[in-house]
């Protein structure tokens, strides 16, 4: 087993009364997939929140590497190592293909605030964006504006997005959601080299089974902002309290649903 | 060469391009290709505009902040220059001291501004810009044994660039083309020169990498500061740098007129002008900024001429001429506006790069 990379310790999202996320405690080794489930509004999205920094947590921290991230900035949690793709496409919308992922990659440059220097001559930044391009299949739309692009090249990007970052935490938050079936295996194999490489974590907040069959190595499940099960696939499907955290339905025909 | 000097950013469309150096040219020529007091002082005002509005275009184009305290460190820069002139003595050196005096003036308040307020919603800042602004003219035409009140003040440039200074007088008679080689000439170079350079350095600013993150922020934020850039910062730095080139275009103007005042430098007419001319030129473009600036001044000096003319030429048609009477100019000035912002609403440069 290696070692632990990231780690939430009574970690909770209060607002006003009500309490989204409720004292999640939960370690994340590299090179391990964790999958995440759960109903909607159960805080898959908000536990995500806190892990990155859109949200601070009421109480409890999070730790990466073993350093208290829980007051850092998200752009200095970012540059710590923590990368999300998000639900809802989130991009640069007036910019091309190739200049969203050329500013990902500029992010983890050294100069990447000089203001004396050409950004079109900066040709490694541009190198490393034209890799991703490739690897989710979206080299001749590189010119073209965000806003021009279909949904499911959207999606891609955002994923190549993360991709580029190449942060130590990978959180995907269902990135193959509103996806074609002829999409979806790319990024599916881009997220299991990524598993491969055995020295990132990947978090996958995800609702279909097949995808968490694939590729999840440890299901943890949220309920009301509780953390309801945590263990091996096999196991976790088949909790009493997955059962009856879905009302005797059945996991799997819950999750469906959705 | 050229593609390095304009940052890899070319105009991109072969009218725009003829336009620009069409503009250019002309500047770069003026005292030659158009003698006059009148002209020549057009021309200046044109070059010390486009500086002005392409730092207000990278605030309010490139990094999406509406700031309406722009003209307040274009005061900065000219009250910076008069100071030093006035109480150091009449040299260059007091007279740079005194612009980079005002320079850092503007950027310590730029700072402290975006500081308390660029980390709260764009209305907010805009409206503290404007408080703060408004306070400052206020302040500078009641501290009147400081600032000259709202005489403002007159001082005397170093002399080799005053119209008394006199050179080439036993090589070429004191001529060239016809036009006298004195220190007012040389006073239209050093605008027209430092204007270049400062355009082109804000050029390779929206270019560089520091630039692009400027654009990312402007088109989303919430991303930018997920893939790892401070937005605070960086919005911050960009209306430090913003102020510190309005202040030397404020240096500029100073050292132009001669004179600096609060209607000439601080005004929110200035401040609504600057706007207008961002947004006729087009946002985020910065080359909009050298056609805005251009369309508007030459607009608000000879209109008024051509009006006049207009109206003499049409006597004979009833009701007409009232219209276009010299008087109306502004009315027209407006009408212009409103066509222009409709019929180019990404600007003149924005549309031409389009087609």
């Amino acid at each position: 087993m290696s070692s632990t990379l990231l780690r939430t310790q009574d970690l909770t999202a209060r607002f006003g009364g009500h309490v989204a996320v409720d004292g999640v405690s939960c370690a994340f080794a590299a090179g391990a997939l964790t999958a995440i489930i759960g109903p909607n509004g159960a805080g898959k999205t908000t536990y995500f929140d806190l892990i990155s920094g859109q949200v601070n947590a009421s109480t409890g921290r999070v730790f990466l590497g073993g350093r208290d991230i829980s007051r850092m900035p998200v752009a200095a949690r970012a540059r710590a190592g923590i990368g999300r793709a998000f639900q809802l496409t989130n991009l640069f919308p007036n910019l091309s293909v190739m200049e969203n992922l050329r500013l990902v990659a500029q992010s983890k440059s050294k100069r990447r605030a000089c203001i004396w220097s050409m950004a079109s001559r900066h040709r490694t930044l541009i190198e490393a964006a034209e890799q991703a391009l490739e690897q989710v299949q979206l080299k001749d739309q590189r010119f073209q504006k965000i806003s021009e692009l279909s949904h499911g090249d959207q999606r891609k990007l955002e994923v190549a997005m993360l991709m580029t970052l190449d942060p130590l935490v990978y959180m995907f938050d269902e990135p193959t959601a509103g996806m074609s079936m002829d999409e979806a295996p790319v990024v599916l194999d881009l997220i299991a080299a990524l598993k491969q490489r055995r020295d990132r974590t990947i978090l996958l907040v995800e609702h279909k089974m097949d995808v968490i069959r694939a590729l999840a190595d440890r299901i943890i499940v949220l309920n009301n902002g509780c953390l309801a099960a945590d263990g091996a696939p096999a196991e976790v499907m088949e909790s009493d309290i997955v059962q009856e955290a879905y009302i005797g339905r059945g996991l799997e025909g819950a999750l469906n649903e959705l | 060469m050229i593609r390095a000097l304009l940052s890899d950013d070319l105009p991109r469309s072969r009218v725009l391009t003829l336009v620009l150096l069409g503009i250019v040219l002309c500047l770069a020529l003026a005292p030659f290709l158009f003698p006059g007091v009148r002209t020549v002082d057009t021309a200046a005002r044109i070059c010390i505009f486009i500086v002005l509005v392409a730092s207000y275009d990278l605030l309010i184009g490139f990094t999406g902040i509406v700031s309406f305290a722009h003209t307040m460190f274009f005061g900065f820069g000219a009250y910076g220059v008069a100071f030093g002139l006035i109480h150091l003595d009449r040299s260059f050196w007091a007279m740079g001291l005194g612009a980079a005096g005002g320079a850092l003036t503007a950027a310590c308040v730029a700072i402290v501004i975006g500081l308390f307020s660029l980390r709260v919603r764009a209305i907010f800042f805009a409206m503290i810009t404007l408080a703060v602004a408004s306070a400052v003219a206020v302040l500078f035409s009641q501290l009147s044994s400081i600032t000259g009140g709202e005489d403002g003040l007159t001082f005397k440039l170093p002399r080799v660039l005053g119209p008394a200074f006199k050179f080439g007088t036993e090589t070429l008679d004191g001529r060239l083309f016809g036009v006298r080689l004195n220190g007012k000439l040389l006073a239209y170079y050093l605008v027209f020169f430092s204007a270049v350079l400062l355009f082109l350095g804000l050029l390779r600013l929206v270019n560089s990498p520091f630039g692009r993150v400027l654009k990312a922020i402007r088109e989303n934020e919430f991303r930018a500061e997920a893939i790892g850039y401070p937005v605070i910062q960086y919005r911050v730095a960009a209306s430090c740098i913003s102020a510190i080139t309005a202040a030397c275009a404020g240096a500029l103007y100073a050292i132009w007129l001669r004179y600096v005042g609060p209607e000439t430098t601080l005004s929110m007419e200035i401040m609504i002008n600057v706007l207008l001319m961002v947004v006729i030129g087009g946002m985020g473009t910065l080359y909009g900024a050298i056609v805005g600036a251009a369309v508007f001044v030459l607009a608000q000096n000879y209109l008024r001429n051509l009006m006049g003319a207009a109206a003499t030429l049409m006597q004979d048609i009833p009701i007409l001429p009232q219209f276009l009477s010299a008087d109306r100019w502004l009315l027209w000035l407006g009408v212009l506006f409103v066509l222009s912002v409709y019929f180019f609403p990404s600007g003149v440069v924005g549309r031409l790069r389009r087609s």
